[in-house]
């Protein structure tokens, strides 16, 4: 009876494990390799548009896949990584892509953490000049400098 | 006591910073396309047959272009909307079904000829229960013309000049307040020209 029932939810779980493994139909990968891995690493460069704060490589959503055959579609087609990445650009916009390009519209968000961190540098020096400034060494007396020679003495 | 007042001042800079970032939407991004011409495409329309349209067919007209399908629940709540307005106005609206067969759906296998097949019908029950405020429907079965105009969600709504180009592009169901503030005086001032 035991063994019976082993093997019924043996034989269960590898059922409903196949028909896991099936739900999703499987990429065509084998058929390139090499442009898949383009596809890729372009993808994870790229932004899904559905989900925001996903890659389209990392995405599940539907658009994202859409997308995803597009770039396959145009670097088959014989196009550079810069002009697919035009490409969605001209459609979408730059949100598209995760790296923002560096241009006078986005020095702000490159360059603004590293102006903040200087400006807080400055601040920080100043304020360090002022208190050293504020403590200044005052002159030991005789009497002062014996007894730190006793305690150093120890 | 003014040094005091430094961080409290900061402080209420940053709130406001953040009240305001609270407030925009996210989905709400520039699309590139505005000011440029819209992109060419030649699909089948609704109507059975071999009858296309493209976008030169409109060229002379102020359009809406409306992405919609019969899965889209947003559109659902729009398209009241509408045909409300395209009872009242007399302005051409073209509607992109886009997908209207989604991966998931048996038929999204079939040949391409069944699948205009079962998407023209599905979509003509649709507008019949619903109404129809469009002078045409054309069928964007695989959404590339939909990636070409950067559509990321449905429905999305274009507002084309009698030049052929993109003027505006709101993503989400139109409603009302958009028409009347937006959507109307910016056509009326397109027709003018």
């Amino acid at each position: 009876m035991k063994r019976l029932i082993l093997k019924t939810v043996l034989t269960l779980s590898m059922v409903l494990m196949a028909s896991v493994s099936t739900a999703r139909e499987a990429m065509p990968m084998a058929q390139d390799p090499q442009l898949e891995a383009r596809v890729e690493v372009l993808s994870q460069e790229l932004r899904c548009m559905v989900c925001q704060n996903e890659s389209l490589a990392s995405s599940r959503a539907e658009l994202a896949d859409d997308l995803r055959n597009e770039v396959r579609e145009l670097i088959r087609s014989g196009k550079s990584d810069q002009e697919v990445k035009d490409f969605l650009v001209a459609r979408y916009g730059d949100f598209v892509l995760y790296r923002p390009e560096v241009k006078p519209l986005t020095w702000v968000l490159w360059f603004g953490p590293f102006v903040l961190l200087g400006v807080a540098a400055i601040f920080l020096g100043v304020y360090l000049r002022q208190r050293r400034a504020l403590a200044s060494p005052v002159a030991l007396s005789d009497d002062e400098r014996e007894r730190v020679k006793q305690l150093l003495k120890g | 006591m003014k040094k005091v007042l430094i961080p409290l001042v900061l402080f209420m800079g940053l709130v406001v910073f953040l009240a305001v970032g609270l407030k925009r939407d996210p989905r709400e991004i520039p699309s590139p396309l505005i000011g440029k011409p819209a992109p060419h495409f030649t699909l089948f329309t609704l109507d059975n047959g071999d009858g296309k349209f493209s976008p030169v067919d409109m060229q002379g007209q102020v359009w809406l272009l409306n992405v919609w399908a019969t899965w889209c629940v947003a559109c659902r709540e729009e398209h009241p909307v509408l045909v409300a307005f395209s009872e009242k106005h007399r302005l051409p609206i073209v509607g992109l079904s886009y997908k209207e067969i989604q991966p998931q759906d048996p038929a999204y296998k079939a040949p391409f000829d069944d699948k205009l097949k079962i998407a023209r019908e599905r979509s003509q029950v649709w507008l019949k229960r619903h109404g129809n405020p469009y002078i045409t429907t054309v069928m964007d079965l695989d959404g590339r013309v939909g990636i070409n105009y950067g559509v990321y969600g449905v429905p999305e709504t274009y507002v084309i000049d009698k030049g052929g180009v993109i003027r505006y592009k709101y993503v989400g169901a139109v409603t009302p307040a958009l028409l009347a503030e937006k959507i109307l005086p910016l056509i009326s001032e397109l027709n003018k020209s």
